[in-house]
């Protein structure tokens, strides 16, 4: 049994301490490999730092709000053979559901260089010359590296002597090259590489990241819901010049403190009262015990991007919201997401989903469904089309919607009727408004 | 200078086909450049013509020729192998010899022709850093070219007191020789004089080396050369060392050299091999039309091969030591891709050197002493045929095989070997230094028993203290 010890990691930035925000392990914990122990932040982004080694946690230090300098010893795990029990391992997973929370477009090289800062040395060297490997190079000694290493090396303009070598004697891998370079193209200030013809711009290198946090469960997710479910979509045009027409109108006499209106409120409005009749999209599937749970309730997830990723907050009985009240909830929710200050059950319990990139839309879409879910709604943009009323071409505004159900329990003819009804109520808007 | 009319225009003017001269020319015809390759000689250069192909051809001759003789001479084979005296008609190995030259000459050609290059037949003479004026059979071409590439290659060096001509031979005259002289003086112990030297003693001739160092291979180290120099003496090769030639005795069949005491002494020679070294070739080419900074006799260049004109490079043995082949080839290989437009230098860890005498010797990277006075603080581990299974099947126990490598990191920073067919251990000798090998990663790599290369292995062992087979 040996012990690993985790140190806090360089996150890069010349940061030199960093807040412990969150532990994910306790001691006596069990950890498998890339599970996540802590929640670090700095002033840029909190990060994830995962587990090396597989093994028990023997030590934690380091108190939550407390700054710990780099390179401090923060965990401390025994390593063992030992399989994991399953509750250990659901435990595991659990805690992997916290992710990246403050705004970000650093934390993937963050989390890259913490992922290499951390990586254990690939293999324990046994010789005497072990103590010199990786350090820097004595000034004015001539880098060690391979031939292809070396002339890769020329071709990105980069002189080796700038690269730290993690090979035997200091040498310089492909891997620390590249690493290099990944690192290198975010540095500021660093002087432009020499004029290069065009040939050298051609660009080689692979960054390598490690999907953890909310990607990895977003991933999870998806791979698990279009593995699990069979797919059906279904587009239909929807005419919603006079939806807008109203909007605009209630926009324009909107009072203090009401909420501007977007087309979302008024399609959520839609489904809530096709839902009334068409009760079977909003359920979940339980697959595992071949159970359908039906809802009374319209718990209508609402998929938001965010810097960390996907996240869907739920708006709660929307049966029981108006429309202001639903654009009001949803606008609360959005923002709580983007903030990273929204909770989880605010992000759990929804038995249908909405799904909609505004005016980046696109024509058609083929969203995924939210597993258990069984339909999902996905809005494309809004578009003026030539439409043949009565004879003569006229300028409409229309709209598709694109949505998917799991065939397994809703029949396209459920899935037309209830995507017809919510046409029908965008396109007589008063209708919305008549219980 | 108005003399563009007729000419012809290319990319890449290539001055001489030796080695570095035909790679550069391949290497960019491959890039899709319009090359011109200018060569008033055979392709090949002198590698192929006058150097290392033809000496090894005749290497072979000799060695052959020996064995045979060792095995007519009663009593003498340990393997008990005998028979009558063999003949050796020196003019039928001389151009069997010629045979293998023209057949590589056709294939430089082919090669060439196949990478789309326009070999010119003819004497070139640059008349500026842009064109060249070329001698043909169909009278005066010019040739404009965007670059060019400087590879006109070295000469033999001579001494005043012995020029060539006569009975003083240069080592390509020594290599078209078609009797078997009774006496050869070699001046200049270098690797050029002693595998002539001994490949002669091996046919038949009285051989006696002159050299002004204190010892032969003046290039390499003591423990080297001695192996070679005990080979020599069995072979009956007298060394005179610290020795100068003065010049011919009055009858012309004698020289008169004089010693380190200041005596002068004369050794019988119906011929004299002059191999002294070789100097630059900066004659003929117009070499006086450009503005080349010169590094000593050679041309100076940086770390692409770029003289101080501008699109003017140099290669080969016209830039300085090593003069090598391989040394060239990869200078050649290089520009043709600088002036494609890829970024490339000249960064290479070892010039691999070989020396085809009895036995072979193999010099990759730091001897001993030059690790020293770079500051290295270094180990160096001996590995000898002797004690190597492979060696003593083949009744050559002489040699070693030497490791010098760093103490603190264990980086190999040099392998040398001495011993028969240790020739072809420079690839792995050369790749080990150019990948950054530690000791450890050559104690780890399992090496084919039985072979010479396991004396590689065991070496890097030795260095770290637990070599298994001594």
């Amino acid at each position: 049994m040996a012990t690993h010890i985790i140190k806090m990691p360089d996150v890069g930035e010349g940061i030199v301490e960093a807040e412990i925000v969150e532990w994910e392990v306790k001691v006596g914990d069990f950890v498998k490999e890339d599970d996540v122990l802590a929640a670090v932040m700095t002033d840029k982004a909190t990060v994830e730092i995962p587990s090396p080694v597989t093994g028990t946690i023997v030590a934690l230090s380091g108190e939550l709000g407390e700054m710990t300098a780099v390179g401090a010893e923060i965990v401390a795990i025994e390593m063992d053979g030992e399989s994991p029990s399953d509750d250990d391992e659901q435990e595991g997973q659990a805690a992997v559901e916290t992710v990246v929370r403050e705004e970000v477009e650093e934390v993937s090289v963050s989390a890259v260089q913490l992922a290499l800062s951390v990586a254990p040395h690939s293999s324990s060297m046994t010789s005497n010359a072990e103590a010199s490997y990786g350090l820097p190079r004595a000034i004015g000694e001539k880098p060690l590296a391979s031939p292809s290493v070396r002339r890769r090396a020329r071709e990105a303009g980069i002189r080796l002597d700038y690269v730290r070598g993690s090979g035997p004697a200091g040498r310089i891998l492909h891997d620390d090259l590249e690493a290099y370079i990944a690192g290198s193209a975010h540095s500021m200030g660093s002087a432009p590489a020499a004029s290069f013809n065009l040939q050298s711009r051609a660009r080689h290198e692979v960054e390598e990241y490690k999907v953890i946090g909310l990607r990895r469960k977003i991933a999870e997710r998806m791979q698990d819901a279009k593995s699990r479910i069979p797919h059906i979509s279904y587009v239909e045009a929807v005419d919603v010049t006079d939806l807008e027409a109203l909007r605009a109108h209630m926009n324009a006499t909107r009072k203090e403190g009401e909420p501007k209106l977007t087309i979302l409120p008024f399609i959520l409005r839609a489904m809530v009262l096709s839902l009334a009749e068409n009760p079977k999209l909003s359920a979940h599937f339980d697959d595992q015990q071949n159970v359908v749970r039906q809802f009374a309730a319209c718990h209508i997830g609402m998929a938001v991007q965010t810097d960390a990723g996907l996240m869907v907050p739920v708006i709660r009985h929307a049966e029981a919201r108006s429309v202001k009240d639903l654009a009001l909830e949803s606008k609360r929710l959005a923002d709580a997401a983007r903030e990273g200050t929204i909770t989880r059950d605010e992000l759990s319990g929804s038995t249908i989903t909405l799904s909609s990139l505004g005016a980046l839309g696109g024509i058609v879409s083929t969203p995924v469904i939210n597993s258990p879910e069984v339909a999902i709604v996905g809005v494309n943009k809004i578009q003026i089309q030539p439409v043949h009323i009565d004879g003569a071409f006229v300028a409409r505004q229309m709209m598709n919607l694109s949505s998917s159900f799991d065939h397994r329990i809703i029949d396209g003819w459920d899935a037309a009727v209830f995507i017809q009804k919510i046409k029908s109520l965008l396109e007589y808007p008063a209708t919305l408004f008549i219980d | 200078m108005n003399v563009t009319r007729g000419g012809l225009s290319c990319d890449i003017l290539i001055l001489g086909a030796g080695p570095g001269g035909y790679a550069a020319a391949i290497r960019a015809g491959q890039l899709g450049l319009n090359v011109v390759l200018v060569e008033g000689d055979k392709p090949g250069g002198t590698c192929l013509n006058v150097g290392c192909i033809p000496s090894k051809a005749m290497i072979h001759v000799a060695d052959e020729f020996y064995k045979a003789t060792g095995f007519a001479t009663s009593g003498k084979s340990v393997l008990g192998i005998s028979h009558s005296m063999p003949q050796l008609d020196l003019k039928q190995s001389v151009s069997w010899k010629d045979g293998i030259v023209k057949k590589l000459n056709m294939g430089v050609a082919g090669l060439v022709k196949k990478a789309g290059v326009h070999l010119l037949a003819g004497w070139g003479k640059m008349l500026d850093g842009k064109t060249c004026e070329v001698q043909t059979e169909h009278g005066t071409k010019l040739i404009h070219a965007e670059h060019v590439i400087l590879a006109p290659g070295s000469v033999a060096a001579s001494l005043p007191s012995l020029p060539f001509g006569g009975s003083v031979l240069s080592s390509s005259d020594a290599l078209a020789l078609e009797e078997v002289p009774d006496t050869l003086v070699v001046v200049g112990a270098g690797y050029i004089g002693l595998e002539l030297g001994s490949a002669f003693a091996k046919m038949g001739s009285d051989v006696c080396i002159v050299e002004f160092a204190d010892q032969i291979l003046p290039q390499y180290d003591k423990d080297i050369a001695k192996v070679v120099a005990d080979s020599l003496s069995d072979l009956g090769v007298e060394m005179v060392l610290q020795a100068k030639a003065q010049g011919l005795s009055e009858d012309g069949k004698a020289l008169l050299i004089e010693t380190i005491d200041g005596e002068v002494i004369q050794r019988a020679a119906d011929k004299i091999l002059v191999t002294v070294g070789r100097k630059p070739r900066m004659d003929g080419w117009g070499a006086s039309n450009l503005y080349l900074e010169m590094n000593g006799p050679y041309i100076q260049i940086d770390d692409q091969c770029r003289t101080s004109m501008s699109d003017v490079f140099a290669i080969g043995d016209v830039t300085g030591d090593p003069m090598l082949a391989q040394r060239a080839i990869a200078q050649g290989e290089m520009v043709a891709e600088i002036i494609a437009g890829k970024a490339r230098r000249f960064d290479v860890v070892c010039i691999p050197a070989v020396c085809f005498t009895d036995p072979e010797v193999v010099v990759t990277g730091l001897l001993p002493h030059q690790a020293k006075e770079q500051g290295f603080e270094s180990v160096v581990a001996t590995f000898p045929f002797k004690a190597n299974g492979r060696a003593m099947t083949m009744e050559s126990e002489a040699g070693f095989v030497r490791i010098v490598a760093r103490a603190d990191t264990h980086q190999v920073l040099g392998i040398q070997a001495v011993g028969k067919g240790v020739a072809d251990l420079s690839s792995s000798f050369a790749l080990a230094l150019e990948m950054g090998a530690v000791l450890e990663d050559i104690a780890a790599t399992i090496h084919a028993h039985p072979t010479q290369s396991e004396a590689f292995q065991e070496a890097a062992l030795a260095a770290l203290g637990h070599a298994l087979h001594i």
